[in-house]
């Protein structure tokens, strides 16, 4: 069944970056360098429309928060996201649109899906004299969410009913989606 | 540019994507699986890499301390590579293929070596394009498993469960990436 699952929401998926344009490394370039924000707009609206939607589901009963999965804050993470960062935009491509780019015949993403396969050995290899280091020292406790609505991971703001804050920063995701300018 | 969705249509299908997966399995996630299909071929050619360990709650274990993390859960997933994740990014690279073929933005023959903007920048000979974006790949990949994620698993699905690191992540990765886009391709 799991598998059945896997085809159908990663199908999904990789049509939907390729139809919004995020396969094309144009557009993540032109978001970047801030002239075309098309893509930042998407990106704003599906995180705020999937937060909202998802909350109140959980709330609900409909969606089971033990589905959740929240990643851990350390100090690996804010280096590991610059070099991520500078990579994404000199090559306009994230390890998700350089595959699906691979559907669309892009010769260039093949490159970077090599380069990728390369940096992500180096990790492996590199990751056994690294684990012990301040890199995965934790943030605020590590695995933890500012809402509430889950019960393996601790919220930040306990003290706000996390449907009514995980709507209300979804809210504000989407009202940001549609106010972005879309041409600068 | 035609085919292509706009902000509020793209957004939406975009944002279905994460819920429904949320919803039936668990977030999304990419960069891992690189790791995985790493891992895989690695076993093709050795013995000692993917071991089983019946004392494990996942039955395997790794003399690699990545692989060999969270009680062998990668050493178990390269074992099998019929799990949902690895299936899940195979699925994909089909479904951004039957866009492409069903009336999505195409790329043309310049667009497929270089984008645009790098052929204005760079020139029009492909070569310098490949080599950069293979040695970016190799930091964007490097970057994400350092952080545990990538824009899918991190930015996006990190955002969308209110997750701390899914709000540091977009923060460090931005802050990174619009001043290393405007220095190399420039504002105009």
């Amino acid at each position: 069944m799991n598998i059945i699952y896997a085809i159908i929401l990663g199908i999904f998926f990789g049509f939907a970056l390729q139809r919004v344009g995020a396969n094309n490394p144009q557009n993540i370039i032109n978001m970047l360098r801030l002239n075309d924000l098309h893509l930042m707009k998407a990106i704003f609206f599906a995180i705020g429309i999937s937060s909202t939607l998802l909350f109140l589901l959980m709330a609900s009963g409909i969606i089971d928060s033990e589905h959740l999965s929240v990643k851990s804050s350390s100090f690996g993470v804010i280096v590991g996201d610059a070099l991520l960062g500078l990579g994404f935009a000199i090559a306009g491509y994230c390890p998700g649109t350089s595959l699906t780019a691979l559907a669309d015949g892009r010769k260039d993403a093949l490159f970077f899906v090599g380069g990728g396969l390369l940096g992500a050995l180096l990790y492996t290899l590199v990751y056994g004299r690294i684990k012990e280091t301040w890199l995965f020292d934790t943030i605020a406790g590590g695995k933890v969410m500012l809402a509430t609505g889950s019960e393996k991971f601790e919220p930040l703001l306990p003290m706000i009913p996390g449907t009514l804050l995980a709507a209300a920063i979804g809210v504000v995701f989407m009202v940001i989606a549609w106010k972005l300018p879309e041409k600068t | 540019m035609k085919g292509q969705l706009n902000w509020f249509t793209g957004g939406l299908l975009l944002g279905a994507a994460f819920l429904f997966a949320v919803a039936l399995v668990k977030p999304i996630g990419v960069s891992t699986q690189l790791v995985i299909a790493d891992g895989i071929l690695w076993n093709l050619f050795s013995d000692t890499i993917v071991q089983e360990d019946p004392e494990r709650q996942t039955g395997y274990a790794s003399p690699n301390a990545y692989l060999d993390k969270s009680e062998g859960k990668y050493a178990k997933d390269i074992a099998n590579p019929l799990n949902y994740s690895f299936i899940f990014v195979l699925a994909m690279i089909a479904g951004a293929f039957l866009s492409s073929k069903s009336g999505g933005p195409k790329a043309n023959t310049a667009d497929r070596m270089a984008p645009q903007i790098w052929r204005q920048r760079f020139g029009e000979d492909p070569l310098g394009r490949y080599i950069t974006v293979f040695f970016a790949g190799i930091i964007v990949l490097f970057g994400a498993r350092l952080a545990g994620g990538c824009t899918s698993g991190h930015m996006m699905s990190g955002m969308m469960q209110t997750s701390l690191s899914g709000y540091l992540f977009a923060l460090g990765a931005f802050a990174a990436a619009v001043p290393a886009a405007v220095l190399v391709y420039k504002r105009n």
